[in-house]
């Protein structure tokens, strides 16, 4: 067991990676010499040199575009989207192009990408710098989406994604790249959950709420918080935003009755939603209350000063929970719990 | 030199790179510039750009002068203030100040500009106030003033989309019959996204009033502009339908002048014209950057004896005016410019909780209005003590 930051982790699960397949290349912008501007590709261009990790033009389309090109040739493209408000201008290679070639090419042509995208909010940074784009390609059939929460996890999922025949949007919750915590870096990747399920990281009877990314310890630091008033809050890593693995919530969900779903994306047509409209599906009869949702609002990213009056937070889960549970909460005793304002 | 005749280059093809794309592999040639006042001070006369800064005498250097040593001021306040944690982040433009004032001070009133986020000196000339600048930069506000009052967009972090946008503008005022250009600000970085390249195809097909101004500051981040561009990037402007024009951008009175005639080519259906101004990002890329990790101290020394603010001081001590007076006047209002900008942002109140709310639509809509109210719950929650 070693101690790695979650981006020192994320660095290990690359270089593993680079080492252990001469196919697999990372591009984008100012991973080489500068080792990322979050540092995650630090030493991996002086170890393996500019055509395993390669500096790119500035331009999205123009990575993932060309990563397309380079799967086709048989190479495993790892391409870093400096931030998630700069995945855009790729769009169209994402979701018209990655997303679809081994349906269109009935299977012939495999897209083993990884895009990573450092993801959320709480650094207090600048416009366009703390989106949660994740709903956009959970949304695209094609498209596996993974979040990571913690270093092991960053460590194993990162390889795991790469070693995977699917393009992979790999998302970092960046506000949680300092975060230290033990690794196991010889762990073998046949001994790791695989990359597709949710992992119960708190168990708890109560109430099952599920989020991912960089709300995972916000999540556990409520259920110690709820603990302590008796509540049992069950915490579920979700980890694969698409495909949903339901078994492993449904279970959860089975037993506890209530769920809570927190995001830092907005709430309209978000995660939640789906999660909240397909386990009320599977299993209607065992919930004892409606599906709750902690979002951030339906807005534009405010500026670094608002943030913490647009992310959830810990308190805003332990109000969700309470609501959940017929607590008294923020919307106690009035119209605006059940109907329209 | 006309406009429509592009600079001839005679430059040998670079060597054959090793396909990784490695910048040591792919540094453009260096090509001649447009020039008036070289890096000592002394007056380069050129017949063809000569005309458009005539009336540029003594007194109108010396204003330029202000300007150049003002906003480098307010620069390096800003990055102070950064430091001590007022702002959240600041991207310096020490280095850039001749190109970004010479261009912006061709500016008519009735022009438009859309930039990036590192023109602040621009900003400046547009007359925004600097703390509504800064603003935004201290996390307190999504943008800093109305860009109808000064003829200038937001700025734009979204690299290079703002040069579709000055693209748009300029066929609106075309077909408009008005008589005035665009100007889009972008650096050499931005010029390798598909946006630029789309605009430079949109302007040139509708021979709209644009004026495309690149700041090559040799970097983008950690990227030396040998990445985005195998040669001067003035010369894609051919490829594209509009002339291109390379000025040495750290020469406030070179860039005045093309700049000057770029932009009355446009307002009179010349359709644009592509300048790339050959300038220094002295700074970080932001505060955040760390430039030692990927250049040398060495160019930056060199860059430094091409300094905009020094050889305006040298022309002007040569044409005879008493520059230690200019300089005494010109620091004053320098520190004042500071003293008053940090006095409005150190005492600048936080934003509302609730105007997280605001402006997300034009006209109201219920769902939001909902979310917001339910939200406003939540916070009283607090406020009563109630958890
Ligand atoms: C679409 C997009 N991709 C990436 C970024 C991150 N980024 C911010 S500035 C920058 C470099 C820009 O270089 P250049 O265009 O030369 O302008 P300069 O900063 O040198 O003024 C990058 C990559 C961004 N803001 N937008």
């Amino acid at each position: 067991m070693t101690t790695l930051t979650f981006g020192k982790a994320i660095n290990e699960g690359l270089r593993r990676a680079l080492a252990d397949e001469d196919r697999v290349v990372l591009m984008g912008e100012d991973i080489g010499t500068l080792g990322g501007v979050f540092r995650v590709t630090d030493g991996l261009k002086d170890e393996f040199g500019a055509k395993r990790v390669v500096d790119t033009p500035l331009s999205e389309a123009g990575i993932v575009g060309t990563a397309v090109g380079l799967a086709y040739r048989g190479y495993r493209p790892v391409v870093e989207i400096q931030f998630d408000g700069f995945v855009y201008p790729a769009f169209d290679q994402l979701v018209a192009q990655v997303a679809k070639l081994h349906y269109r090419s009935r299977g012939t042509v495999k897209m083993p990408l990884v895009i990573r995208i450092p993801f959320g909010g709480g650094i207090g940074a600048a416009e366009h710098h703390s989106e949660s784009p994740e709903a956009y390609f959970a949304h695209t059939a094609g498209l596996r989406v993974v979040a990571c929460s913690n270093p092991q996890d960053a460590y194993v999922m990162i390889r795991q994604a790469i070693a995977s025949d699917d393009p992979v949007v790999f998302f970092e919750p960046k506000r949680r790249y300092h975060q230290k915590s033990e690794v196991d870096l010889d762990a073998s990747l046949a001994d790791q959950p695989p990359l597709g399920v949710a992992t119960v990281v708190v168990p708890g009877t109560d109430v099952t709420l599920v989020t991912y990314g960089g709300l995972v310890q916000t999540a556990r630091d409520a259920a110690v918080a709820a603990a302590e008033e008796g509540v049992s809050i069950e915490v579920i890593d979700l980890r694969s935003l698409a495909p949903v693995d339901y078994s492993t919530i449904e279970a959860s969900v089975r037993r506890t009755g209530r769920l809570v779903v927190a995001h830092e994306a907005g709430e309209q047509l978000g995660l939640g939603a789906e999660l909240a409209a397909s386990l009320t599906e599977r299993c209607f009869e065992y919930l004892e209350a409606a599906p709750v949702r902690v979002t951030g609002h339906d807005i534009p990213y405010p500026p670094a000063k608002l943030e913490r009056y647009h992310l959830p937070d810990l308190d805003r889960i332990l109000d969700g929970v309470d609501r959940a549970l017929g607590r008294p909460n923020s919307l106690s005793g009035d119209s605006l719990s059940g109907v329209e304002a | 030199m006309t406009l429509s005749a592009p600079i001839a280059y005679s430059r040998p093809e670079p060597e054959r790179g090793d396909g990784s794309g490695d910048p040591a592999h792919s540094t453009p040639p260096d090509a001649p510039m447009l020039t008036l006042v070289d890096e000592h001070g002394a007056r380069l006369h050129d017949p063809d750009l000569d005309p458009w800064v005539a009336d540029i005498g003594p007194d109108e250097l010396a204003d330029l002068y202000r300007d150049l040593v003002v906003v480098r001021r307010i620069d390096a306040e800003a990055t102070a203030l950064q430091r001590q944690g007022e702002l959240a982040l600041w991207p310096p433009l020490a280095g850039q100040e001749a190109a970004q004032i010479g261009s912006a001070r061709a500016l008519a009133a009735s022009d438009f500009a859309f930039s990036s986020y590192r023109e602040h000196a621009v900003a400046w000339v547009r007359g925004v106030e600097p703390a509504d600048l800064l603003a935004v930069w201290r996390g307190s506000a999504p943008s800093g003033w109305n860009p109808y009052e000064h003829g200038m967009a937001v700025p734009q972090i979204i690299i290079g989309a703002q040069t579709l946008h000055a693209t748009g503008y300029a066929m609106g005022l075309a077909w408009d019959g008005a008589d005035a250009a665009s100007i889009a600000y972008f650096g050499d970085g931005a010029t390798s996204e598909g946006d630029v390249n789309e605009a430079l195809v949109f302007a040139a097909s509708f021979d709209a009033p644009v004026v495309f101004f690149c700041q090559n500051n040799q970097w983008a981040i950690s990227e030396p502009v040998g990445l985005q561009s195998k040669r001067p990037l003035a010369r894609r402007a051919d490829g594209f339908g509009m002339p291109g024009v390379r000025v040495d951008g750290n020469d406030v009175l070179a860039v005045l002048a093309v700049t000057r005639q770029a932009l009355d080519r446009a307002r009179r259906g010349g359709g644009p014209t592509f300048i790339e101004a050959v300038t220094y990002r002295m700074g970080p890329h932001t505060t955040a950057d760390d430039p030692t990790r990927y250049r040398g101290d060495d160019e930056l020394a060199a860059w430094r004896r091409r300094d905009p603010l020094a050889r305006v001081r040298a022309l002007l001590e040569t044409s005879g005016m008493d520059v230690a007076s200019l300089d005494r006047d010109v620091q004053a209002a320098a520190d004042r410019a500071a003293a008053d900008l940090r006095h409005a942002i150190t005492t600048l109140a936080d934003p509302a909780p609730m105007t997280v709310f605001d402006h997300v639509y034009a006209e109201p809509n219920s769902h939001l209005e909902r979310q917001k109210a339910r939200y406003a719950r939540y916070l009283a929650m607090f406020e009563d003590g109630a958890r």
